[in-house]
């Protein structure tokens, strides 16, 4: 449509300069300038963001080089510092908290996609999402208070006369360390995994499940071997998701993992995650390789938390496209 | 109609938040707004001071973060602070390094008490030098091993572990516990040594005296070092430790002053001294000065004004209100010398 | 002709089909397993909501009766000594909230007009990745890049840099719900306003984007309930003060952080105004939650009629 500017329309023949300069005049141009400019601005941030943490690590990269991984002593006296105690801390807790999530939530989004009735089920996730929603310190005020006594004095025994035999639970049980940290995590991750797994499940054709009992399955059948292994990939993904937020949980876990990097076997020692001595030491870090030690386990994390969550999606995109070319 | 009372519910929450907001400072006539950061050890005392110190001169506020020695003499370096704390005086190194040249001041005398948690037992306990070290080293795990029950005849101690907590962050109390434990054990001055921050063979660590007390205070059958104070002020109990002529001493006014009239007497002009293990029958072996560390320069006049105005209040009524808070007056030479040496600051 | 009303036929829980003990056997295990395992997946669904009922129960008990007149208006009293409050954390909460509104709200919202109406393929791409890589960021490593990039070059610590802090935190949500429900805005609407000759941005701006008004408010309203309980970026941006913190450049108490301090302390009563100021914090979310789904719902039947 060159040329004409209204339906009434003036027919001229269009110059590039006048057409560049309706374009411009028009207020579309100038929008999509502004929002393009916001837009850039997040580009902006997040290249920021990377380049201060890699340049603000850049004195640790130089001195400790790949070492950093291997090394398990955090030394800021002498200037010794080593990844190793915090990764092992950030894994531990973070897997401990998805053997303890994954099944409870798996089994409580089967439950609500599957067998409750429609409002209930909107309901119940409502409150799930809630639980999502309580901020990360005050999961640690519930820790200090409520979990830590109770692992300390029922649990934690209970584990200890059961499971003994086991280098998990050997050792003095103090309240704080792993353990815990990995059931406060828990509690926090629950919520994405059972609203991601609960929204893929949703997902799923009618006609898998109908098909599945009209071979004669029973509803459990039906759901646990058509319905689930085709939303397998989104509720992985869910997992990843799960994981990447258990892994950059600072708070809750710095106030009951017990502060101490060392590593050890025993789930009931305490230990120390990425997150918890950054929030711990950043303030007083004297020296800048003392700094720069701290920013280059912030990178770690970041890079640990980036794959996850760019895995995480694409497992569940996959599930999204799965369901979406049967309809 | 939602939406628009939506909008102007917003618009409502919006104008109230804002008066709200801008309230206080249309209040204040701009006091001298002074931000320090430092030990935790003198927290207690530095808290009422600077209440105290704002009552008494309503044009300066002191803002005095607790985050640890560590953390004060960071802050102070990289400049995000006016002045620091310490209980660990810098060493020449630091000195050297600092890119702020600093001065020490002292302010209180306290001391690093033994604070346990064993519920069921009521006496206070007797700790020897070496139980202390064994402890700390992991070498002694139970509460009824030997090294502990000889000092504690007749005392029924159960046989549990030891739930050892140290401090997680850079720590001048940790400087003064280890220091100790570096005299009375040359196997921990090898191995782990006098520093804010060590390699701790075990136990959990806490964040500043308070996560140190908070720590032992729910975890039972749990050993502490803390300042006095915290354990007074939390009904904790703690123990008496045996002093370098061989006594058990329980830390108080009278003890801890009686390790520093040695050092009274020859302290350096830069006030930076260890009363750890002092000799005396009656003095406290884990007591300690406790420093501000007062940049040498300070380019902000009101700001420089202010804290002269603070240390000169220090030294002199300051020091009244410091035993009711469990920590001992600064020896009057030592306020003397610190009188004069206020005007070095420019 | 089978005569499936009288029981002939095929259906496979036929019980008049002749089976064998083994068949009847796995038929039984079959049925017991269904009911077990759906009762379990129950069984995991009511645990995961006792739990949310036990916090928010434990918080209301505890902080209920921590809850005073001191506690809204004292300032912090000196160590040990009773009677103090958080009045000037919860100011300080809201100072940062307030900052952290005016960075994420206008980059969140226009960033997400732009994804939902203008531009081509790439660049979208880029921001959209951008956006989503920002989102997975842990809290704390951009506590670490406002201190880097406010705190440092101003030598001290201030609202400014912690509301920055925030702020950043805020975008990609706000982005990613503003561009969700503009979205959600039917097509015939854009295409009606084109049709009587508006331009693109004024079919935005006064068609589009009223239309997911209220979407995008519960959106926005949700974002700052999310960052009010951030804690680990402020511990190095805002710090914390015992007083009043006057304009912006001086360092700021927030409930979060004071409540970590106090939680991890050994006095009592710094404990009671901690669960007091959680209760103060989780009332917020559950406020701001709520009324999100409220706003919703009211939308979707309104849009049903």
């Amino acid at each position: 449509m060159s040329g004409a500017t209204t339906a009434i329309g003036r027919v001229l023949p269009p110059s590039r300069a006048r057409r560049f300069i309706r374009r411009l005049t028009s207020g579309d141009e100038i929008a999509h300038l502004i929002t393009l400019t916001f837009g850039a601005s997040i580009l902006l941030i997040t290249g920021l963001l990377v380049l201060e943490l890699w340049v603000q690590s850049s004195l640790a990269r130089h001195q400790f080089g790949w070492k950093f991984f291997a090394t398990s002593v955090w030394d800021p006296v002498f200037g010794n510092f080593g990844a190793l105690p915090f990764i092992y801390g950030t894994l531990v807790t973070s897997f401990l908290a998805l053997l303890i999530a994954v099944p409870l939530g798996l089994g409580a989004a089967i439950f609500l996609a599957e067998l409750a009735p429609r409002n209930i089920s909107d309901a119940l996730a409502f409150l799930i999402d809630l639980l999502a929603a309580v901020p990360s310190v005050i999961y640690g005020l519930l820790g200090i208070f409520v979990v830590v006594p109770i692992m300390r004095t029922t649990i934690g025994p209970a584990l200890k006369s059961s499971l003994g035999f086991l280098p998990f639970f050997q050792g003095p049980n103090y309240g704080v360390g792993f353990l815990t940290a990995g059931v406060v995590l828990a509690i926090m991750v629950i919520p994405f995994v059972i609203s991601v797994s609960r929204e893929v499940l949703l997902t799923v054709p009618r006609d898998q499940r109908e098909a599945a009992v009209a071979l004669g399955a029973t509803r459990w059948e039906a759901t646990w071997k058509v319905v689930v292994p085709f939303a397998r990939a989104g509720i992985l993904g869910s997992v990843f998701l799960a994981m990447a937020r258990a892994l950059g949980e600072t708070m809750a876990v710095t106030m009951v993992i017990g502060n101490d990097p060392k590593i050890s076997a025993s789930l009931f020692a305490p230990g120390y995650t990425i997150a918890s001595v950054i929030a711990n030491e950043f303030s007083e870090a004297t020296g800048d390789l003392y700094i720069h030690s701290l920013v280059l386990l912030g990178l770690v994390l970041f890079l640990l938390t980036f794959i996850l969550n760019g895995i995480a999606r694409i497992f569940i995109v996959a599930t999204a496209q799965r369901g979406g070319a049967h309809e | 109609m939602t939406r628009k009372a939506v909008t102007v519910g917003l618009s409502l929450v919006l104008v109230l938040s804002l008066m709200l907001i801008s309230l206080p400072s249309a209040q204040a006539t701009d006091p001298v707004l002074i931000n320090a950061a430092g030990a935790t050890f003198p927290y207690p005392i530095y808290s009422k001071w600077f209440d105290d110190f704002h009552k008494a001169n309503p044009g300066v506020q002191i803002n005095y973060a607790s985050v640890g020695s560590g953390a004060g003499i960071g802050q102070l370096q990289a400049g995000t602070v006016d002045f620091g704390a310490s209980d660990m005086p810098m060493t020449d190194e630091q000195l050297a390094q600092a890119k702020v040249k600093v001065l020490h001041f002292p302010t209180v005398l306290g001391a690093a008490v033994v604070t346990y948690n064993l519920p069921g037992v009521s006496t206070e306990l007797k700790f020897t030098q070496k139980a202390l070290a064994g402890i700390y080293l992991g070498t002694i795990t139970r509460w009824n091993d030997p090294a502990i029950a000889k000092a504690n005849p007749g005392v029924s101690l159960p046989n549990a572990d030891i739930v050892v907590v140290h401090r997680s962050d850079g720590s001048g109390t940790t400087f003064i516990w280890t220091d100790f434990l570096g005299k009375a054990s040359s196997d921990w001055a090898s191995k782990v040594g006098a520093k804010s921050s060590v390699n701790w063979p075990v136990g959990l660590g806490g964040k500043g005296n308070e996560g140190v007390s908070g720590l032992v205070k729910q975890t039972p059958n749990s050993i502490g070092y803390v300042e006095l104070i915290y354990a007074v002020q939390n009904k904790m109990s703690y123990g008496w430790v045996q002093n370098a002529a061989g006594k058990f001493i329980k830390a108080d006014l009278a003890s801890v002053s009686a390790a520093a009239a040695g050092a009274a007497k020859t302290m350096p002009d830069d006030f930076r001294v260890s009363i750890t293990n002092a000799p005396g029958a009656t003095a406290y072996p884990i007591s300690s000065f406790t420093w501000l560390l007062i940049p040498v320069q300070i380019q902000n006049a009101a700001k420089r004004d202010a804290i002269k105005l603070f240390l000169n209040w220090m030294v002199t009524s300051g020091q009244g209100s410091v035993e009711a808070l469990s920590y001992a007056q600064l020896p009057k030479a030592v306020q003397a010398k610190e009188l004069k040496a206020i005007s070095l600051v420019h | 002709m089978t005569d499936f009303y009288n029981g002939e036929g095929n259906h496979p829980l036929d019980k008049t089909v002749p089976s064998s003990i083994a068949m009847k056997l796995r038929m039984l295990w079959r049925k017991s397993l269904n009911l077990v395992m759906l009762s379990v997946t129950a069984a995991c669904a009511l645990v995961t909501v006792s739990v949310l009922v036990f916090i928010l129960g434990y918080l209301v008990w505890h902080g209920g009766s921590s809850l005073s007149w001191n506690f809204f208006t004292k300032l912090p009293a000196p160590v040990g000594e009773t009677g103090g409050g958080l009045a000037n954390a919860i100011v300080g909460s809201a100072k940062l909230l307030l900052i952290a509104s005016l960075i994420g709200i206008p980059i969140g919202l226009m960033g997400g007009v732009y994804l939902a109406e203008f531009g081509g393929r790439t660049f979208p791409f880029m921001v959209r990745y951008a956006t989503d890589l920002l989102n997975g960021v842990p809290s704390i490593i951009i506590g670490i890049f406002a201190y880097t990039v406010v705190v440092v070059p101003m030598h001290h610590f201030s609202t400014l840099a912690g509301g920055c802090a925030l702020g950043i935190i805020m975008i990609p949500i706000a982005v990613r719900s503003t561009e969700e429900f503009l979205r959600a805005v039917p097509r015939g609407m854009r295409e009606a306003a084109m049709a009587l000759g508006a331009s693109k941005w004024r079919t935005v701006l006064t068609v589009v984007v009223p239309a997911a008004f209220q979407g995008i408010l519960t959106g926005l309203m949700l974002d700052i309930a999310r960052v009010a309980g951030e804690t680990a970026p402020l511990l190095f941006t805002a710090f914390s003060n015992r007083y009043w913190s006057p304009g912006w450049n001086q360092p700021i108490a927030s409930l979060p952080v004071m409540i970590y301090t106090y939680a991890i302390s050994p006095y009592d009563e710094w404990h009671e105004q901690a669960w007091a100021a959680g209760l103060v914090l989780m009332g917020l979310v559950l406020l701001a939650n709520i009324g999100a789904r409220l706003v919703l719902s009211r939308r979707a039947s309104f849009s049903r009629s």
